[in-house]
Formats: C-alpha cells, structure tokens, sequence
C-alpha cells in the first residue's frame, strides 16, 4: 500500500492547470505549423500564423492562451496499491478553485444549468476516476472550451450504418459547426460501448498526443480518411474557407450491443489545453 | 493588405467595408454578451435607455479572463455571436453599427445588416493573448455582478478583425467555404 496525500494532489492540480492553459503542447504548435505551411487560402494561413503568434505571447508572458478557461475536466488512473489519505475528489476541486483563482483564469462554471448563478471559483470540476493495476496515480488535466464543446454530440447508429454510417455523421457535424468550435479543430471520437461510454471515449481520445498514430488499424485508417475528407470540406481556419480544418481524427473503440453502434463526436478548438503527471 | 480604422466608423467608412477585409480598429468598443444583452434588451421594451450611448458605436462579444497585475485586461478573445442574434435587432434600432465576435450567423442577422447599415466583423477566436494586448484601456460600465459578462469600455488600438458580414449582403464564411470545398 503506498500513502498518497492528497494536499499534493491539490498542489499539482493548482500547477497543471496554471500551466495548462498558459503553455499550449510543443506537439500542438507543430501542428498549427505544419496546417499553415498547407494551408491554400491566403486569409486561412493569415489566421493560423496569428493563432501561433498568440500561442507564443500567451507562453512568452504567461497568459491565458484563450480567454475560455473552460471547464476543469480531470482523468484520474489510480494504482489499487494507493491508499489517499482523505477525500480526493474533494482536493482536485480545492486544486481546480486555486487555479483558477491564483492563475487569474476565467470562470465559467454556473451551479445550476437552469438558473444559473456563476460558481465564482470554476468548481465543480468533471472528474473520471479509474482503477488500475500498480500503485501510481496519473493525472490528466483538460480545460474544455464551450465554443468546441457546444458542437459535439452523441448519437447512437444501427449496425447497418457502419463506417460509411459515422463518416457522414461525423463530416456533417464538421460541416455544421463551420467556424465556431474556433478550427482548426481536433475530432475526438468515441466508437461503440453504449450513451455515457461512447462520450466518455470521445473525450478521452482528445487527451491522445496530436501526432500518434492508432494501434488499432481499422480506426487507424477510418482517422487518416476522416481527416482529409473533413479538409475537403472548405470550411478553413476560423470557417473563413481553406483546406486545413482539422489538425487530427483521434478515435477511440469498445465492444457494443449486437443491436446498436454508438457514436459520439467531441470537437477541440485548436487551443487543444492538456497537461499529464504521474504521481 | 490591412485597413487602418478608428472608430466611431464614418456611414462612408461602413459602406466601404467588404466581407473579407482585414482591418486595424482604434478606438472604443463596448463588451457585452448573453446576459447583458438580454438586460439591454428587457431595458428597452420598458422604454428606458441603455447604460452607455451606443448610437454609431461597436459591441465587442467578449467575455476576458481577470487582468493579473500590472495588466489592464487579461486574455481577451471573441465568443460565437449566433448567441446573441436573437437581441442583435433591438441593438441595431438603438443605431449600434459594428458588432464583433466569431462564428456564423443567422440569415435573418445578416438581413437586418443590410437594412440598418452595419457591419458583422470577426476577431480570431483564442487568439486572445495578443488581442488582450490591443486593449490599452478598460473601465467598467454596469452589470459587475456578471463577472466576467460584465459591462465594459475598451480603448484599442490596432484591433485586428475580418469583416464578415458587409451592408451588400456578403458573407464571407459562406463564399470562403465555397471556393474551397473540394
Ligand atoms: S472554442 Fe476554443 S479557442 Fe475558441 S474561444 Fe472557445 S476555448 Fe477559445
């Protein structure tokens, strides 16, 4: 049995999103680098080199990348071994409140979704625990804008409507969306399982590294033809027109009823904020 | 090439404005979203008048993280203005000229552009770090119990934006995605 205190989980939770949502991941910026670089339309490569320069500043002076601090959303994997030496849910949202205040984020959580008063400390964050072997605690944090996440969905297909069924979906989702989940975007998909699974693997298929490649090699090739079909679309940086939507497809799959094939669609601005640590 | 703008804007000034243009905007802008829109607009249907003079003037769709020290305004960037079609008429009867966010609006929006002469211009979404540096003043105006929805008045200068919408009816998401789409 290993002790973990959770003070220290609030310390790094505070740090993570500090970080988070000031110093966007190397792996990103080479991203946005490489869609300028293809980028046809003049004013499409104007907005993406803007979205680097600001990138940059935001590192450069320690700023909020995006004024959307979004929601603290957090994945916890914690090793059986690991004993917590009080309530951990309750130290992740103190880490969430100190951040958001100590950082000078935004907050934008209200306490109830019908009345909506402003919590004024950005909790309650969304937190994902799972047990894993071993007694090592991960930790990854993703501040989720509302203009990304007000375009997704869940929907749950037939058999029948098989790739052919999700790609047409997914593409006019895309489509729709135009420039307001601020693209280029990354599409997170959750294939299978059932309603709450199918989200929870779309979300979690964001927190995969821009530029991995996937095991599995029937998403592997659903991810690459999904990409460049959603570039095909037109809908550009900002929705202003251009051939680089979409910096990455990343899916993720899990077994399903016989009956039903369940997709759910989580869009990511190009402010795609995550940080990882393992205690 | 990039136009040099101070606001208020000139009737000429608006008139020339073209869906895609890129421009620098000096000035002031107003912020408001949602929330305050929709008191501007419960304002008006009582007859009473809005708590700034907006006539000729711009309304910036922002909702800023809080400054950190030394700074006037934190980050700074546009939030999606379909949110705030359904009171952007009201605004516009009250002679409001510029509105400024990001993302598609409605057909009906875009009428109503062309019937009151004014223009929809887009800031570049999450670019807000360097159009937080654009902003050199910041006061509050009303509505301080909405934090970061609250009212304010910005002083830019070189505010860059895309002009989106013009008063000819051009939309230049919709003739952008067209010329692109394969
Ligand atoms: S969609 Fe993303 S980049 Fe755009 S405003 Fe929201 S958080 Fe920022």
């Amino acid at each position: 049995m290993r002790e973990v205190r959770v003070s220290e989980i609030t310390d790094k939770i505070e740090e993570m999103f500090i970080d988070a949502c000031r110093n966007i991941p190397c792996n990103i910026l080479a991203s946005l680098k490489e869609a300028k670089e293809k980028e046809e339309s003049p004013l499409g490569k104007e907005v993406i080199e803007r979205i680097i320069q600001n990138d940059e500043l935001a590192r450069d002076k320690q700023l909020p990348i995006c004024q959307d601090t979004g929601v603290a959303v957090v994945f916890l994997e914690v090793g059986y071994d690991v004993h917590f030496d009080g309530d951990i849910y309750e130290a992740v949202n103190e880490g969430v409140r100190r951040a958001y205040i100590n950082g000078y984020l935004r907050k934008s959580v209200v306490k109830h979704p019908l009345d909506r008063v402003n919590t004024k400390d950005n909790t309650p964050a969304i937190v994902h625990v799972k047990l894993v072997k071993g007694d090592k605690v991960k930790i990854d944090v993703a501040p989720k804008g509302g203009g990304s996440e007000n375009m997704s969905l869940v929907k749950i297909l037939i058999p029948a409507d098989g790739v052919e069924g999700i790609k047409k979906l997914v593409l006019d989702t895309v489509f729709k969306g135009g420039g307001k989940p601020c693209p280029p975007i990354i599409v997170g998909l959750g294939i299978g399982g059932n309603l709450e699974q199918s989200a929870l693997l779309a979300k979690k298929a964001l927190l995969r590294e821009v530029d991995d490649v996937n095991e599995d090699p029937i998403l592997a090739k659903l991810e690459s033809e999904l990409k460049e079909e959603i570039n095909a679309l037109g809908v550009g940086p900002m929705g202003f027109g251009g051939t680089q939507t979409c910096l990455a497809v990343k899916a993720l799959a899990y077994p399903c009823h016989i009956a039903s094939l369940p997709l759910a669609i989580n869009i990511q601005c190009h402010a795609a904020r995550h940080k990882s640590y393992i205690f | 090439m990039i136009k040099k703008l101070h606001l208020p804007l000139s009737e000429k000034e608006i008139l020339d404005l073209r869906a895609g243009d890129q421009v620098e905007l000096s000035g002031v802008v107003y912020t408001a979203r949602d929330a305050a829109h929709k008191r501007f607009v419960e304002l008006l249907e009582q007859g009473k008048e809005l708590p700034m003079d907006i006539k000729g003037g711009a309304i910036y769709y922002v909702g800023p993280t809080p400054a950190s020290p030394g700074r006037v305004i934190g980050s700074a960037g546009p939030t999606s203005s379909y949110r705030m079609d359904p009171y952007s008429e009201a605004m516009m009867k009250e002679g409001l000229k510029v509105m400024i966010g990001k993302g598609p609006r409605s057909k009906e929006y875009k009428d109503m552009l062309v019937k009151y002469k004014a223009v929809y211009l887009s800031a570049i979404g999450g670019a807000a770090a360097s159009i937080g540096d654009s902003i050199k003043k910041c006061e509050l105006i009303c509505y301080e119990d909405l934090g970061a929805e609250a009212v304010r008045r910005l002083e830019v200068e070189n505010f860059f934006a895309i002009v989106t919408y013009d008063t000819k009816g051009n939309d230049l998401f919709e003739d952008g995605i067209k010329q692109y789409k394969k």
